[in-house]
């Protein structure tokens, strides 16, 4: 079940973050904020709002950090959770909206095979 | 239109060769240029599936452990010189992809001249080009692009015309030249121009990977620690300020029209050197070599004198005789700017196993022909070798008592033969036949090939015979 359809969705990478806010200026729909908490680098990171984000990308192209910023173009975070083979855990995942059945762990970002 | 936009795989996923413990981060600040670019760069090498023949250069600045973050090739170099090495790369291996990743104190500064000049050759390299106004590595001081006015740590009241000169414009200057098909200045400022500059960065790889062409991007680019300004705040100066100095767009393109430059490596035929060159093959003798096969040889010679003495034809002499002999051999010369006068010294090595280094430090024989030259290298001779010196000309002999001395009146002698330059030759004579590791008749037989002036022969001949028939009168 698709939590919400929505055109995309950002995942900042907290740890990989140096708080530098550019990406937070050059998002189109404002839907990130710097946390007010600290990484363990001592930097405030940025975060997602949890809604809005609509795939554009611009954050990943202004952000300097190679591995801080993963943008999902039109994939739907689903609401149940499933079994992760490369984190070993459940997680939620993220389902190609063109394809409902290629899914994506929300904490590796690999590709979950459901067969 | 699914798509994900994720770490480039032409990153490492773990920076390991980073030291310390967080090796997921780079080390650049926050809201750096340089990882904007790194990140454009990487898409790029991986949507054209060229990371595997890709070599990157890393510069002197803050870039230099780019080879941390590219799972590429890697060179790191000395400053300022990567579009000379990158040439080198290029030319050895055609078909690799050359990144110079280069800094405004590196190309525009000390290494302003490698990259013109690389550039006018139009090798077939993709220069980026950082331009943050100012040194940023070291903390921000003055650069040859600092702008009029900019208030740097070496320019505490601001760059002045008078005392510092102009910025330099780089782009415009390699747009000048013939050979570079593409140059751009772009910047990393606000969105749209950070998409142009990824167009531009994968438009100068194209031309490189399809038609082996020079191109040229200068990317305006913040520092915001070298500033003193937010992440934001630098994006805004180089988007308002910098701009002003250095005018965006295309300085030069010619891909439409540029043929491409050829991929193939070129390599010299030693026989068409030879030609040239006039050389002979060296002949080597079998049966007039085979008593020397077996022996084992490790020598290292010095041979020191004053300009003129022939001391550097003594060791080519030395090692053209030993090549014939089969040996390994080298020749080292060390001169000062005089042709004539002054000092000399050269170091052959005569071996029987490959060479590693033709530096001698330690000789196991010195040849002396002057006083200074026996004063400056006696202490270095290795116990158990050999001193020979002239004694005509050298009024003291070596004080050494763990080393074998041989003095040889040879300038004396060369003048009773009636040429003083011959003396060096009455040495060789008499040292082949002491050391007895090659045939004094190879040596009388192929001296001709050695010489330039050819009507010498027959005198040089006299002076390898009145050398060694010298020592075989002292033995």
């Amino acid at each position: 079940m698709s939590e919400a359809a929505s055109r995309g969705h950002v995942v900042i990478n907290t740890e990989e973050c140096k708080g530098c806010g550019l990406c937070i200026e050059a998002c189109p729909p404002k839907v990130l904020y710097l946390s007010k908490k600290f990484n363990t680098h001592g930097y405030h990171n940025s975060a997602y709002k949890g809604e809005g984000c609509t795939g554009c990308g611009v954050c990943f192209y202004a952000c300097p950090e190679p591995g801080a910023i993963t943008v999902f173009k039109r994939w739907d975070l689903m609401t149940d959770i499933r079994m992760c083979p490369h984190c070993r855990e459940k997680h939620k995942v993220y389902s190609k909206s063109t394809n409902p059945d290629e899914l994506i762990c929300t904490q590796c970002l690999k590709p979950i095979n459901e067969g | 239109m699914n798509k994900i936009l994720r770490k480039s795989n032409v990153f490492y996923d773990v920076y390991e060769r980073r030291p310390g413990a967080d090796k997921l981060t780079t080390t650049y600040c926050p809201g750096c240029g340089h990882g904007i670019l790194h990140k454009l760069i990487a898409e790029a090498l991986e949507d054209f599936g060229v990371q595997d023949r890709t070599i990157f250069i890393s510069p002197v600045g803050c870039s230099v452990f780019a080879y941390y973050y590219f799972h590429t090739g890697n060179v790191q170099v000395a400053h300022g010189r990567a579009p000379a090495v990158g040439t080198g790369l290029k030319r050895a291996n055609p078909n690799s992809i050359v990144i110079s990743y280069q800094g405004d104190g590196d190309l525009a500064a000390i290494g302003g001249l490698e990259i013109i000049n690389a550039a006018n050759r139009g090798e077939g390299l993709t220069v980026f080009f950082v331009n943050n106004a100012i040194y940023g590595m070291t903390g921000g001081q003055m650069a040859p692009t600092t702008l009029i006015g900019q208030i740097t740590m070496t320019t505490p009241l601001g760059r002045s015309v008078e005392n510092e000169g102009y910025p330099i414009h780089m782009s415009e200057i390699i747009a000048t030249l013939e050979a570079p098909v593409y140059v751009e200045r772009v910047m990393l400022g606000d969105t749209k121009s950070i998409m142009h500059t990824r167009k531009a960065v994968r438009k100068a790889l194209k031309i490189q990977i399809e038609k082996n062409g020079f191109s040229f991007i200068e990317v305006l680019s913040a520092c915001p620690s070298g500033w003193k300004m937010t992440p934001i705040q630098g994006e805004k100066w180089v988007t308002d300020t910098m701009t002003k100095y250095f005018p965006l767009g295309v300085k030069k393109d010619i891909s439409d029209t540029f043929e491409g430059r050829d991929f193939s490596r070129k390599n010299v035929e030693p026989s068409e050197l030879h030609e040239v060159l006039d050389i002979k093959e060296t002949r080597i003798d079998a049966e007039k070599i085979a008593p020397f096969i077996m022996k084992l040889v490790a020598e290292e010679i010095k041979i020191a004198g004053f300009g003129g003495q022939g001391v550097l034809s003594l060791g080519t002499v030395l090692s053209e005789m030993g090549m014939r002999h089969n040996y390994e051999v080298s020749w080292l010369p060390s001169y000062g700017p005089e042709m004539r006068g002054g000092t000399a010294n050269c170091s052959v090595k005569i071996s029987s196993k490959k060479i590693g280094s033709p530096v001698v430090a330690n000789p196991t024989i010195l040849i002396a022909m002057n006083r200074p030259s026996l004063d400056k290298f006696e202490t270095g001779v290795v116990s158990g070798g050999l001193i020979v010196y002239d004694s005509s000309l050298i009024d003291r002999a070596p004080t050494r008592t763990d080393v074998t001395v041989i003095p040889i009146p040879a300038t004396k002698m060369a003048d009773e033969l009636g040429n003083t330059k011959i003396a060096n030759m009455i040495i060789v004579g008499a040292l082949i036949k002491y050391l007895g590791i090659m045939s004094q008749e190879i040596v009388l037989d192929s001296i001709g090939d050695v010489l330039k002036r050819k009507e010498l022969v027959p005198l040089n001949q006299k002076a390898i015979l009145k050398g060694a028939e010298f020592i075989k009168n002292i033995k």
